[in-house]
């Protein structure tokens, strides 16, 4: 802005006067009402009128600054004139002083040891593992009603997650569970080529692709792809009020939204196991194969191994993972807040937690597993 | 008032989605300091031609001149300066639900001004002021009712004292009384801030007491079928369509005026 003067104001008039001049626009350096307050103060003047013959251009700057001078004038008690202004200027300061401004109750102050407040965090800690079990409480209700064919779920919406969660996540599960199955044979051949066992690759790479590793990764990539999408899903259902709409329908939630989710869930995880699981164990052939042990000497040592017991277990760990899946994402998007920020929030919270779950879990099934002699 | 001159040329405008055409030929000027509304019925692309207007699609055909300037064929860098003129509020409010009000307002003025912390901060609060939300600077969005909503919008609209101010349906969902609390607040910001206003609505009351223009686009035959002020086009349109809309299905025939 060529030529423009300088925004500035000066009080006269042993403070009952108060003289703008200059451009007060956004792009100049408009002085701060601070300034002005000092000498109001020090003037103590009971009425202040408004001088605006050296006044220029103005912007949102003029009436921000004089709201401020509005307010103060208020506080002191101080008869604030705007007569002489700009008819717009005056308008905008009459619209910015109608609504008596809003004061938010403070927040309370609080000790350090008060700001701890262990009883107070023990009491949410509780309050969370309740909730938790309350969800997979109604969880197994609106199951029951399901097996006893009285639930309202539709076909349709499980055989859509059918399909997302199975033969959509074929492509990644293929991928981590044939680079588990590369690494365990990578693992194992180090360490046995030291005795000259190489040969028990195979051992390794099938018994820790059946027990533990096809179960374990499996979830882990289904806890990032599906439990996301679930949370993320019923989130946004959430904020889109179209859970309200389900409710006020007489729909129960859980079974119309939930269930079909976690059984679509709990019936994919043992296939997709089985299949990483095939996968995993041709990964660890192919590594083994470059360490002198032969696809044929690799079969032959994988059949011997082999037993219905690894099998199952690992079979057994895949269902409860995918409950447990379907349950942290469920219950994130069910209880997520109403804004869009929170349907991230909920998404976050479901891979953590399915995280969580997994690896307890996981250590759980080992110990009974241990102690039965499995 | 002064003679009427031109501010935007919609200059045969032809609005489609891939193959599915919304509207064509659509030519009308909006003049400086108009309350310009554009109305139809529902699903005609009053919308859709709002945010051609925004700049947010581009005409499949046509053009949309400011001030004679296609918004279409500018540099980059011009776009951004046309874009620091416009203010415009969203159908479901469009405020960024993780900011507070205070940050969803200070937003435009931090993109387009080199201003400091506490100069932004003293101009948020004066705009807040000015919508009637002085002291909710430290709320989200998701803590104010649907009306605090639309003027919290309004108060980001105007952050950069804009040349044009775009509305997309601002009282849908408002009771009535708000409704027209807004639309009075709409015609003050105009006239104090010397704006021109383009609204998007389809609400009766609203338009007759706030347009000096109007444009109507007619779902069936994909074009505008009529342009001039409403309070006029309610007795003289040529369309029995128009007076029938703006009579509210009613014949509009001998009634007062």
């Amino acid at each position: 802005m060529a030529g423009a003067a300088t925004p500035a104001f000066r009080l006269a008039d042993e403070g009952r006067r108060l003289e703008l001049s200059g451009d007060w626009v956004i792009e100049q350096d408009c002085p701060a009402f601070t300034a002005l307050r000092q000498q109001l103060r020090q003037a103590q003047p009971t009425r202040l009128a408004c001088g605006t013959e050296a006044l220029g251009d103005w912007d949102s700057a003029l009436p921000a600054f004089l709201l401020q001078c509005h307010a103060y004038c208020v506080e002191a008690g101080i008869d604030f004139d705007t007569a002489a202004l700009p008819e717009g200027t005056r308008r905008l300061l009459g619209l910015a002083t109608a609504v008596k401004p809003h004061r938010p109750s403070p927040e309370p102050s609080r000790s350090l040891l008060e700001a701890l407040d262990l009883g107070h965090r023990l009491q949410e800690g509780r309050k969370i593992v309740r909730d938790h079990l309350e969800f997979i409480g109604e969880a197994t209700i609106a199951l029951g009603r399901l097996l006893t064919g009285r639930a309202n779920t539709r076909r349709e919406d499980f055989l859509t997650f059918i399909h997302q969660s199975g033969p959509d996540a074929f492509s990644i599960v293929t991928l981590t569970s044939f680079l588990v199955g590369m690494i365990l044979a990578y693992l194992g051949a180090a360490q046995l080529a030291q005795f000259g066992a190489q040969i028990y690759v195979a051992d390794l790479v099938t018994i820790g692709m059946l027990r533990e590793m096809g179960a374990l990764m499996v979830a882990v990539v289904m806890a990032g792809r599906t439990g996301a999408a679930y949370a993320a899903q019923l989130g946004t259902m959430q904020t889109r009020e179209e859970i309200d709409a389900i409710v006020t329908l007489g729909i129960s939630p859980m079974e119309f939204l939930v269930l079909p989710r976690m059984v679509a869930l709990v019936l994919i995880m043992p296939l997709l196991v089985l299949y990483a699981n095939v996968v995993g164990i041709f990964g660890g052939a192919i590594v083994a194969a470059g360490l002198d042990v032969s696809f044929i000497q690799f079969s032959q040592q994988m059949t011997n191994v082999i037993s219905f017991a690894h099998l199952g277990t690992g079979l057994l760990k895949s269902v409860f993972f995918g409950l447990l899946i379907a349950i942290a994402g469920c219950r994130a998007g069910i209880q997520c807040g109403r804004s869009s920020a929170a349907v991230g929030e909920a998404a976050t919270r479901a891979v953590v937690t399915s995280i969580i779950y997994l690896i307890v879990a996981d250590a759980a099934f080992n110990i009974l597993f241990q102690e039965l002699g499995i | 008032m002064s003679e009427r001159r031109m501010h935007i040329h919609v200059d045969q405008l032809t609005m489609a989605y891939g193959s599915n055409l919304i509207q064509q030929d659509l030519d009308f000027d909006v003049y400086r300091g108009d309350v310009f509304v554009i109305m139809g019925g529902s699903g005609c692309g009053k919308s859709t031609l709002l945010k051609h207007m925004i700049g947010l699609y581009p005409p499949a055909k046509g053009e949309i001149l400011y001030d004679g300037k296609s918004f279409n064929r500018a540099s980059e860098q011009e776009q951004f300066e046309m874009r620091r003129g416009w203010g415009i509020t969203y159908q479901t409010g469009g405020l960024f639900s993780a900011m507070t009000l205070a940050q969803n307002t200070a937003l435009p003025l931090q993109q387009y001004t080199a201003l400091g912390a506490a100069e932004i901060d003293d101009i948020v609060a004066y705009k807040l002021a000015l919508v009637g939300l002085g002291g909710y600077q430290d709320y989200y969005p998701s803590e104010i009712s649907g009306g605090m909503q639309k003027r919290a919008g309004l108060a980001r609209a105007i952050a950069l004292d804009p040349e044009i101010l775009f509305f997309d349906e601002p009282s849908a969902g408002l009771d009535p009384i708000s409704s027209q609390l807004l639309d009075e607040l709409i015609l003050e910001m105009q006239e104090s801030l010397g704006a021109t206003v383009v609204i998007v609505t389809h609400e009766l009351a609203s338009i007759f007491a706030i347009a000096s223009n109007s444009v109507f686009l007619d779902a069936e035959t994909k074009t505008m079928i009529d342009y001039g002020d409403p309070k006029i086009l309610r007795q003289q349109s040529e369309h029995d369509k128009v007076r029938k809309f703006l009579a509210r299905g009613g014949t509009p025939g001998g009634g007062p005026a």
